[in-house]
C-alpha cells in the first residue's frame, strides 16, 4: 500500500497522485450506413493511488469499451487518456489486465502462463521462475504449477489470470468483470482473496479499476463507484463508498447504498432524451429512443408470478439475491414488465399494476390477448411494425425495411437483436408472423391490425 | 524404449543423407537419360526418394504458410493483395505448373538432375501449400479477441506473439491440413516424376528415380506384375506416413485445442506414446531451450507486437496511394505482357473452342459428382450412423482418398482397350477414381455427427424410411456433403489433365476435353496453348465455385448447421 492510504479502509487521502486520467473521452463506432454510433459520451474520470474504483453499468453502457480505452487497446474517438501524465498511444505500459474469460493460453502450463508477461519484459529464466512461483503461492495456486488451464475449475483459472497480472507488478490493475464467469461462492471467495492481497503492506500495485454489472460486488470492493448510463455510455453518478473493509453485506447502511444504486439503475433518468425504460404511456416513444429490453415473454411472466406471490411488491436487490440473479439477468425482465405497464419500479421496489394482476391471473389465451394489447400500444417497435404492416395492402413487409429504420439508432448487431425481440413478442401475442427463409413479416389478421 | 526410438532416428538420418547426395547427380537432358529399372530390389530406393521429395515439399509448404499467412493477416495493405492472389493460385490446375517449372529449374541447373528434382518438388509444393496457408490465415484472423488483447497487454514481442500465440492457436488446423495436403500430394508426385523436357523444341522423356517413374516404366513395358508392385508399395507408403507421422502429429496437436474443457474423444497414437515415454522430449527440451532463448534475444529488436493507436492520416493516405499505384501498375504490366504473348502465339480466336473443350470436361465433372453422390451418400450415411463401422472405415477411406489414383489408370486403360470403351466416357471413371472418396469421407463425418437425440427421435416418432431421409438425414449431412463436393470437384478438374489422355504399352487413348488439350499442349511443349488452357480451366473452377458451391455453402451455414 502507499503511504497516503488508510489501511483500515483502503481509502486515499486527498491529493494522492493520479495514475490514470480520462478526460472527455468519446467513442463511437461507425454503423453500416456510415452514421456514427456513440458508445461512450464525454467521459472523464481518474484513478488515483491507493484506491479501488468500480465502473458499474448494465450491458450497453460501454463499460468494457471504456476499460479497453484505458488499457490502450483501442483509441477513443475524441478526448485523451493519460498514464502518469503521458498520453497513451498503444497498450498502457503501467497496467495489467484480468479478463472475464480468463484469456489463458491453453497450451501453456500454469507456471508458463504466469511467466508469459515476465518473458515479454525480458526477465531472465531464474528470476522469472522465482517471481512466478511467488505470485502463484500468493494467489493460492501452489501445487498447480504444472497443470494446464483446461484441467482447472473456473475459479482456479481466474487465479491464474490474477497471478499472471500481478506477477509483472503493474502500477494499476484493470479487471474486466473478473468474477462474472464464476459461480457465486467461488466469486465471493476470490474477491476476499483479492482484498486480502490489496491490504498487504508490500502489495506493489497502487490502484485497481474493476468493471462490473454486479451492484453488490461494486459496493464490497470499491472506494469510488462510477455508475454508467447506457445508450450511449456516460457517467451518471459518482458515489463515494466509505465503509471500512472488510465490509458486511448485511450491514444496514451497506444495504441502503445497494438499494439506492438499484433505484438509480432502474429508475427514471434525469437526462431529457429518455433512454431508460419507464412506464411508457400508450403511443409514447419511438423504436430508436426506446429500445425493447432483452427479455423473453416467458421470463417476464415468471417474474410477475413471483411478484404476485410476494404480495405484489418486492425489494429488487432482495429478489435478485433470493434468485441468485445478477442485474444483467433480472433487469431486462423488470424493464419488459415496465414497458408493458404490468409493473412499476419505485426506488428499488418492484410493484405490480392492476393490468399485471389480471395478466397473471388469466389463462393462457387471455394472457396472450392482454399481452398483445399492451405490446401493440406500449412497445414502440412492436407498435411501429403493426402499423406499418397494417398500412400495406397485403399485410406483408420485408425485414430489411425495419432493419433500415433501426440502423439509424443501433449498430447492425443491435438492430437485428431488436427485431428479433420484436418478432418474438409479436409471435407470442399473435400480432404478426415472420418467415425466416424469406425474411417477410406478415400481419396476423385476427389481432395485429388496429380495430379489426 | 529409448533404444528403439534412438535406432529409428539414426536410421532415418542416415537414409536422408544418402538420398540427399544422390539428388544432385550430373545429367544432361536428352543425352544421358536416367534409366528406371523395374527390378524389385530397387523399389525401396525409389520409394525412399519419392518420400523424401514429399517431405521436402511439405517443409517448404509449411515455411511458405507461416510467412505468407502472417503477412496476409498482419499487414493491412498486404492482406488486400495476398488473399486474392492465394484464391487465384488455388483455382489453377496444378499440372499446368509442371512444364513451366521444368523449364525454369532446368535452365537454373543445366547438366544436373537437381533441376528435375526441384521442378517435381515445386509441383508437389503447389498442391500442398494453398490450403495450409488459407487455414493458417483464417486461424489468425479469427483468433479470440481476448487472447489478442492479452498478448498486447502483456507486451509480447513480435516473435513471442508469433511463437507463443499465433502458431499454437493455429496448430490443429495446420496439422490437419498438412495431413490432407500430404494425401493430395501423392497424386502430383506420381505425375511429376516421369516428364517430358523440352530443349530447343525437342521433347525428351526424362525420369527421376521414384515410384511415379517406376510406374511409368512398368506401363511402358506393359507389365502387369510391376504395376501391381507399384500399387502395393504406394499403399504401404500412404499408410506408413499416416501411421508414423500424421497420427502422432494429430494426437500431439490436440493439446492446442482452444475449448476450455477436455474433449471427450482424444485422438491417440501409439508412436506418440512411444516417443513421449522415451527420453527424447527431455533431450529435445535441453537442446531447444537455449535455442529458444537465443531466438528471443535476437528477435527483440524487431519490437513489440503492438501498433500505435493514432496514426498520421495523411502519411497513411500517401502510403496507400504509393502502394496501390505499384500494385495496379504491376498487375497491368503483367496483364499486357500476358495478352501480347497469348495473342502472338495463338490469337484470341482460339478461346471459344477452348471454352467448348471446357464444357466437355465440365460435363464429366458433373456426371461423376452425380454418380459419386448416388453411390456414396447412402453408404457414407450407413457407415457414419454406426459408430463402430465409422471408427474402422474412416482411416481406410482416408487412405483411399490419399492414394494416387493415377496408379490405377493403367488397369482401367487396359479394360477400356479390351472392351472398346471410348475414353470420352472412360475418363469419367478415371476422374472418379480419386475424387469420389472426398464425398464418402465427408458424408461419413457428417452422418456421425448427427446428435444421438435426433436419431432416437427418428425411431420413437416412427418416421418412415423416406421421412427419415428427407427430414433428418439429408439436411443434417448437407454441410459436410457440400465440403466434400467442392473438394471432389477440384480434384476431378485436376485429374482431367491426366485422365483425358492415357496410354498402355503402345496404345494411346484420347478424350475430347480441356484436360486432354492441356496434356497435349504440355507433351508438345506448347506453352501458349498450355497457359490458355490453364486460364480457361481456372475460369471454369472459379465461376462454378462462385455461382454454385458458394451459394450452397451459405445455405448450409444458415439453415442446416447442427
Amino acid at each position: 500500500m502507499t503511504t497516503t492510504s488508510d489501511p483500515t479502509t483502503g481509502r486515499t487521502g486527498a491529493g494522492s497522485a493520479t495514475i490514470i486520467e480520462v478526460s472527455h473521452v468519446t467513442k463511437s463506432f461507425v454503423s453500416p450506413d456510415g452514421t456514427p454510433l456513440p458508445v461512450l459520451d464525454d467521459i472523464s474520470l481518474d484513478l488515483r493511488e491507493g484506491e479501488i474504483v468500480a465502473l458499474l453499468g448494465r450491458s450497453g453502457s460501454g463499460k468494457s469499451t471504456l476499460l479497453r480505452c484505458i488499457a490502450g487497446l483501442i483509441s477513443p474517438t475524441e478526448g485523451d487518456i493519460s498514464y502518469r501524465g503521458e498520453t497513451l498511444n498503444g497498450a498502457n505500459p503501467g497496467v495489467a489486465m484480468v479478463f472475464q474469460s480468463f484469456a489463458l493460453l491453453p497450451w501453456l502450463t500454469v507456471q508458463q502462463n504466469v511467466e508469459l508477461g515476465l518473458e515479454a519484459l525480458g526477465v531472465g529464466t531464474g528470476e522469472r521462475r522465482q517471481r512466478a512461483e511467488r505470485a502463484i503461492d500468493a494467489i493460492g495456486l501452489d501445487g498447480f504449477e504444472s497443470a494446464y488451464p483446461k484441467e482447472l475449475s473456473g475459479g482456479m483459472r481466474q487465479r491464474v489470470g490474477f497471478a499472471r497480472a500481478l506477477v509483472v507488478e503493474p502500477d494499476a490493475l484493470l479487471m474486466d468483470e473478473p468474477f462474472s464467469a464464476l459461480d457465486v461462492l467461488t466469486a465471493q471467495n476470490l474477491r476476499a482473496e483479492l482484498l486480502r492481497l490489496w491490504r498487504e503492506k508490500d502489495f506493489p500495485t497502487k490502484a485497481m479499476l474493476i468493471v462490473t454489472h454486479n451492484i453488490e460486488e461494486a459496493v464490497i470492493l470499491a472506494d469510488r463507484i462510477f455508475v454508467l448510463g447506457a445508450n450511449p455510455g456516460r457517467i451518471r453518478t459518482e458515489i463515494d463508498c466509505t465503509f471500512p473493509q472488510p465490509r458486511d453485506r448485511h450491514d444496514e447502511s451497506f444495504q441502503a447504498l445497494v438499494d439506492e444504486i438499484y433505484g438509480l439503475m432502474t429508475g427514471r433518468d434525469t437526462r431529457p432524451p429518455a433512454h431508460i425504460w419507464t412506464v411508457a404511456s400508450p403511443g409514447e416513444g419511438s423504436p430508436t429512443d426506446t429500445p425493447l429490453p432483452q427479455a423473453s415473454v416467458g421470463g417476464m411472466s415468471g417474474l410477475l408470478e413471483i411478484l404476485v406471490a410476494h404480495g405484489g411488491k418486492v425489494d429488487l436487490p432482495q429478489l435478485a439475491h433470493e434468485l441468485t440473479f445478477e442485474v444483467d439477468d433480472l433487469l431486462p425482465l423488470v424493464d419488459a414488465a415496465q414497458v408493458l405497464g404490468l409493473a412499476v419500479v419505485d426506488d428499488a421496489d418492484l410493484q405490480i399494476t392492476d393490468e399485471g394482476r389480471i395478466f397473471v391471473a388469466a389463462d393462457i389465451l387471455e394472457s396472450k390477448q392482454i399481452f398483445a394489447l399492451e405490446a401493440r400500444e406500449r412497445a414502440p417497435l412492436v407498435r411501429a411494425i403493426c402499423r406499418a404492416l397494417g398500412a400495406t395492402k397485403d399485410g406483408n413487409l420485408g425485414e430489411g425495411f425495419f432493419l433500415d429504420l433501426l440502423r439509424r439508432g443501433f449498430s447492425e448487431e443491435e438492430a437485428r437483436q431488436q427485431l428479433k425481440i420484436a418478432v418474438d413478442w409479436g409471435r407470442y401475442g399473435e400480432l404478426f408472423d415472420f418467415d425466416a427463409n424469406t425474411g417477410q413479416l406478415t400481419l396476423d389478421h385476427h389481432h395485429g391490425s388496429d380495430g379489426q | 524404449m529409448d533404444l528403439v526410438v534412438g535406432a529409428g532416428i539414426i536410421a532415418l538420418l542416415y537414409a536422408v543423407v544418402r538420398l540427399g547426395q544422390s539428388m544432385a547427380v550430373n545429367f544432361t537432358p536428352g543425352r544421358t537419360p536416367v534409366i528406371i529399372s523395374t527390378d524389385i530390389a530397387d523399389v525401396p530406393y525409389y520409394a525412399a526418394r519419392s518420400l523424401l521429395r514429399m517431405f521436402i515439399a511439405l517443409a517448404l509448404s509449411t515455411v511458405f504458410t507461416l510467412v505468407y499467412g502472417t503477412a496476409a493477416a498482419r499487414l493491412r495493405r498486404a492482406e488486400k493483395v495476398l488473399v486474392p492472389i492465394l484464391d487465384i493460385l488455388q483455382s489453377i490446375p496444378i499440372l499446368v505448373f509442371l512444364p513451366i517449372a521444368l523449364t525454369f529449374f532446368i535452365t537454373l541447373f543445366p547438366n544436373n538432375l537437381l533441376g528435375l528434382e526441384l521442378a517435381a518438388i515445386f509441383v508437389i509444393f503447389t498442391s500442398q501449400a494453398w490450403n495450409m496457408t488459407f487455414s493458417f490465415y483464417h486461424s489468425l484472423i479469427s483468433q479470440p479477441t481476448e487472447l489478442d488483447e492479452a498478448a498486447r497487454m502483456y507486451r509480447l514481442t513480435k516473435w513471442q506473439r508469433f511463437w507463443k500465440l499465433d502458431v499454437p492457436s493455429s496448430m490443429i488446423g495446420l496439422v490437419w491440413n498438412m495431413m490432407m495436403s500430404m494425401g493430395g500430394g501423392w497424386f502430383f508426385l506420381t505425375a511429376s516424376e516421369a516428364v517430358t523436357v523440352f530443349i530447343k523444341g525437342h521433347g525428351h522423356s526424362e525420369s527421376l528415380p521414384g515410384m511415379g517413374s517406376y510406374m511409368a516404366a512398368a506401363v511402358a513395358h506393359g507389365s502387369f506384375t510391376e504395376v501391381t508392385i507399384a500399387i502395393v508399395v504406394m499403399v504401404l507408403l500412404v499408410v506408413g506416413t499416416n501411421f508414423l507421422v500424421f497420427r502422432p502429429l494429430v494426437a500431439w496437436s490436440d493439446k492446442f485445442r482452444m475449448e476450455s474443457s477436455e474433449s471427450a474423444e482424444k485422438p491417440k497414437s501409439i508412436i506418440l506414446n512411444l516417443l513421449r515415454r522415451s527420453s527424447i522430449p527431455r533431450l529435445a527440451g535441453h537442446v531447444s531451450r537455449p535455442v529458444g532463448r537465443a531466438l528471443d534475444r535476437i528477435t527483440r529488436p524487431f519490437g513489440l507486437a503492438e501498433y500505435p493507436l493514432r496514426t498520421d492520416v495523411r502519411k497513411r493516405h500517401i502510403g496507400d496511394i504509393i502502394f496501390w499505384s505499384v500494385i495496379v501498375g504491376a498487375t497491368a504490366t503483367f496483364a499486357v505482357i500476358g495478352l501480347v504473348y497469348l495473342n502472338a502465339h495463338l490469337g484470341f480466336t482460339r478461346f471459344p473452342s477452348l471454352i467448348g473443350f471446357g464444357f466437355a470436361t465440365f460435363a464429366r465433372v458433373v456426371v461423376l459428382l452425380v454418380i459419386s453422390t448416388i453411390i456414396w451418400v447412402p453408404v457414407g450415411v450407413k457407415i457414419g450412423m454406426s459408430p463402430k463401422l465409422a471408427r474402422y472405415a474412416q482411416p481406410i477411406v482416408q487412405v483411399l482418398a490419399s492414394f494416387p489414383a493415377i496408379l490405377l489408370f493403367p488397369f482401367a486403360t487396359l479394360i477400356f482397350i479390351n472392351l472398346g470403351i471410348p475414353l470420352d466416357y472412360g475418363a469419367i471413371v478415371l476422374m472418379m477414381l480419386g475424387a469420389q472418396w472426398y464425398i464418402l469421407f465427408n458424408v461419413i463425418a457428417g452422418a456421425s455427427s448427427i446428435p444421438n437425440d435426433l436419431r432416437e427421435m427418428m425411431v420413437s416418432m416412427r418416421l418412415t424410411r423416406s421421412q427419415r431421409w428427407r427430414k433428418v438425414i439429408l439436411p443434417a449431412i448437407f454441410p459436410a456433403y457440400v465440403t466434400g463436393g467442392i473438394t471432389a470437384a477440384g480434384g476431378a478438374w485436376n485429374a482431367s489433365i491426366v485422365a483425358e489422355l492415357v496410354s498402355w504399352h503402345h496404345h494411346t487413348l484420347n478424350a475430347f476435353g480441356l484436360g486432354n488439350y492441356i496434356a497435349t499442349a504440355s507433351a508438345q511443349g506448347k506453352f501458349a496453348l498450355l497457359i490458355a488452357g490453364g486460364i480457361v480451366m481456372s475460369a471454369f473452377v472459379v465461376v462454378v465455385n462462385r455461382l454454385f458451391w458458394r451459394r450452397l455453402y451459405r445455405m448450409a451455414e444458415s439453415r442446416f448447421t447442427l
